[in-house]
């Protein structure tokens, strides 16, 4: 009973707070880091990986160290994800994971990092958009990463979500046409998700030559601030992104380091080590 | 089951007129839809690449210099028309006129070329530097591996490790032909996991690869490419009813794993006076995992970049399936079927692991034709059917060979038979599923 009334009672704290979308916080948790004169850090878990006992404390220990966490829903086909990524959904899957244990997880967490979701669309699709929509509003999650929904399918949940002051974050890539480019940029909220190389999560390929320019021009064409992720391992690579993004989102080196058994919140920090670096 | 379904569905004003869209050549619409199903769910990284698929299938399908590059090809490489086989001592024992189309006696040994041999000119004219492909039964792959060969591109086969230890003889056969099989140790390491492989691999390089997918499946143009593609099955058959059987079936039965052999043979039929049936897998029995009935069982969702049918639980996780028969297992299915099967237009029931061996042995001893496992399961619904329909023309679409099932079958001693039509063990097993009704 007691769980319930905390729950209930951060619900209402985060209603009263709803005068504001809340896809806004997102923005603004990256804002305040570049304002503090450093990159925005957005760690990925994929949920209930290694431990779904384990996973308030990862959450709070990468929210401690990160300005905004996206949370990755396990999917049985996650085919836009290497094997780092892969390999955690599968586990957090056979443990158990779904949609509906990780609200439930977060409702008992609470905390004031803003969060984002990453999900394939079936498991929204058989959640119900409605019902995701309230459950995101209550947990605290401003904005969802759908990596299966390109914008022309997206009008429907793209709706139920604006509707609750929600959002859908928008991927762009090198090999996005300027035009859509610009599409993506004005649909998407929170942030705009650079893709930095073509492929999928956890390449070992670094970052193209090409980056500089490519993220420069998202940038411009973007009124939010732009995130780049894919590739990103390194203190080098945040340092390499930071100057020309606005933060860098760390997925598969960050799932690799708690596969290892590491402190999340040691390897995030020392990604911020050393600006000088790169 | 002796009449047309009684779907509640069909009854709508929405469904009546899309199906009439269908019959129009109207479908998929623009964004590639068929009704509720079907659409373009594919990762940002993608959405160029099958944009320039989009804009070449427009362009070159029904373009007529590529129309006859492309019958060039079926009729001297691939060896069409198929023939149609009158099957004289199954008629006389399910007391039906039961007619054969002949896929089996297509190059490499299934329908799967037609598609594999179009899509690779396809690539060719694209400019696209290699070709990759997925295979389940390793018949998609053999296909690709001729046809990629035929037109001089390098190709490189994904395949799910359960797949290439059923379908070994398909494995070598890849290999010798030119391609390099990659095998899939993710996920369910099957024809599902495959697919993944080959769209994460395309995703690393999607302007110097192109996919040549298998089957009707995934986000368009795929389903519409591969049916166009495949519709040669239903004109030859229709063309070859009328001259040889003296007209049109009463009833059509194809396997539905993916679907494209199905789509194939009944799109050109869907609008004749004909009773249409798609055999799924019924595998071992009807929990989740234990077939791969995606029509019967399954549930709309999202799968491999389209809105379809799946087997999926409440939470949306895609389900691995069961089938004796690789080419049937599968978790989605065309997002064709799963509009045609809501408009009522076709009926899609299932055939179980025991009842497919036994019409695969049937079929060896009494027609002389050793057919795949997947091909098998049409006959199964084919003889039930018959024995509540007595005296009706009936078409089969024998979809391929079943040399590559030797590993499968080798595990099956094949019954003595004395007399020649005994012993229709097995019946208990069977089982429709007319869940939809």
């Amino acid at each position: 009973m007691a769980m319930r009334a905390m729950v209930m009672r951060t619900m209402a704290m985060r209603t009263t707070a709803m005068s504001e979308a809340l896809h806004r916080r997102i923005t603004r948790a990256i804002e305040a880091a570049n304002e503090a004169g450093r990159p925005a850090l957005v760690p990925f878990i994929t949920a209930g990986y290694p431990e779904p006992a384990g996973f308030a404390d990862t959450l709070k220990a990468v929210a401690g160290a990160g300005d905004v966490v996206e949370i990755g829903v396990p999917f049985s086909d996650p085919m836009a994800d290497g094997m780092t990524i892969q390999r955690s959904s599968f586990e957090a899957l056979a443990k158990g994971v779904s949609l509906e244990w990780i609200f439930d997880e977060l409702d008992r967490v609470g905390g004031d990092t803003p969060l984002v979701m990453m999900s394939y669309l079936n498991p929204l699709l058989q959640f119900g958009y409605q019902r995701l929509a309230a459950r995101a509003v209550a947990a605290g999650v401003g904005a969802f990463i759908v990596p299966d929904l390109p914008y022309e399918e997206s009008g429907e949940l793209r709706e139920v979500l604006e509707t609750a002051g929600l959002g859908l974050i928008q991927l762009v890539t090198p090999a996005t046409p300027d035009e859509r480019l610009a599409k993506l940029c004005d649909a998407s909220r929170g942030f705009v998700y650079a893709v930095t190389i073509t492929g999928v999560t956890g390449g070992e390929t670094g970052l193209p030559d090409d980056l500089t320019r490519y993220l420069d021009k998202v940038g411009r064409l973007s009124a939010l601030p732009v995130c780049a992720g894919f590739g990103i391992r390194a203190a080098a690579d945040v340092g390499a992104v930071g100057r020309h993004a606005a933060g860098a989102i760390v997925g598969s080196a960050l799932v690799e380091a708690l596969e290892r058994g590491e402190d999340p919140a040691a390897f995030l920090n020392s990604l911020l080590d050393s600006p000088a670096a790169a | 089951m002796n009449a047309h379904p009684v779907n509640t569905e069909a009854e709508t004003p929405d469904m009546r007129r899309l199906l009439e869209a269908e019959l129009g050549g109207e479908l998929p619409d623009e964004r590639g839809r068929f009704g509720p199903f079907g659409g373009r769910y594919v990762p940002e990284t993608l959405v160029p690449a099958f944009e320039r698929l989009e804009d070449g299938v427009r362009r070159y399908l029904h373009d007529p210099e590529f129309q006859s590059e492309y019958r060039h090809e079926l009729t001297n490489w691939v060896g069409r028309p198929t023939a149609l086989t009158f099957a004289g001592t199954l008629s006389e024992r399910w007391g039906a006129e039961v007619w054969l189309k002949r896929e089996d006696l297509a190059h490499t040994g299934a329908h799967k070329i037609n598609n594999a041999i179009g899509q690779a000119l396809l690539a060719k004219r694209l400019g696209a530097e290699r070709v990759i492909a997925e295979t389940g039964a390793g018949q998609h792959g053999v296909a690709s591996a001729a046809a990629c060969a035929r037109v001089g591109l390098p190709c490189r086969v994904y395949m799910g490790a359960v797949d290439i230890e059923r379908q070994a003889p398909n494995v070598d056969r890849m290999r010798r032909l030119g391609a390099e099989v990659i095998p899939v140790e993710s996920g369910d390491r099957t024809l599902r996991a495959a697919i993944d492989e080959a769209l994460r691999a395309w995703v690393a390089d999607p302007a110097g690869i192109y996919y040549l997918l298998g089957s009707a499946v995934g986000a368009h143009p795929y389903p519409y490419l591969v049916r166009e593609l495949q519709s040669v099955i239903g004109e030859e058959s229709r063309r070859q009813m009328i001259e040889s059987a003296g007209g049109l079936p009463d009833a059509v039965f194809a396997c539905v794993g993916g679907g494209s052999n199905a789509i194939g043979l009944f799109y050109p039929m869907l609008g004749d006076d004909c009773e249409i049936v798609g055999v799924e897998a019924g595998g071992r029995g009807d929990g989740l995992g234990e077939n791969a009935a995606t029509l019967a069982t399954g549930t709309p969702g999202v799968l491999h970049g389209c809105h379809t049918m799946i087997l999926q639980n409440r939470d949306g996780q895609v389900q691995e399936t069961h089938s004796i028969s690789a080419g049937l297992d599968y978790s989605g299915v065309g997002p064709e079927h799963a509009f045609l099967q809501a408009t009522g237009r076709v009926r899609y029931v299932s055939a179980g692991d025991d009842e497919a061996l036994e019409a695969l042995e049937e079929l060896c001893e009494a027609e002389g034709i050793l057919t795949a496992l997947e091909t098998s399961h049409a006959f199964v619904a084919a003889r039930r059917w018959a024995r509540e329909n007595p005296g009706k023309r009936i078409l089969i679409g024998n979809s391929g060979r079943g040399d590559k099932d030797m590993p499968t079958l080798t595990r099956y001693p094949a019954r003595i038979r004395s007399g020649g039509h005994e012993s229709h063990g097995h019946e208990n097993y069977g089982h429709e599923n007319d869940s939809h009704e």
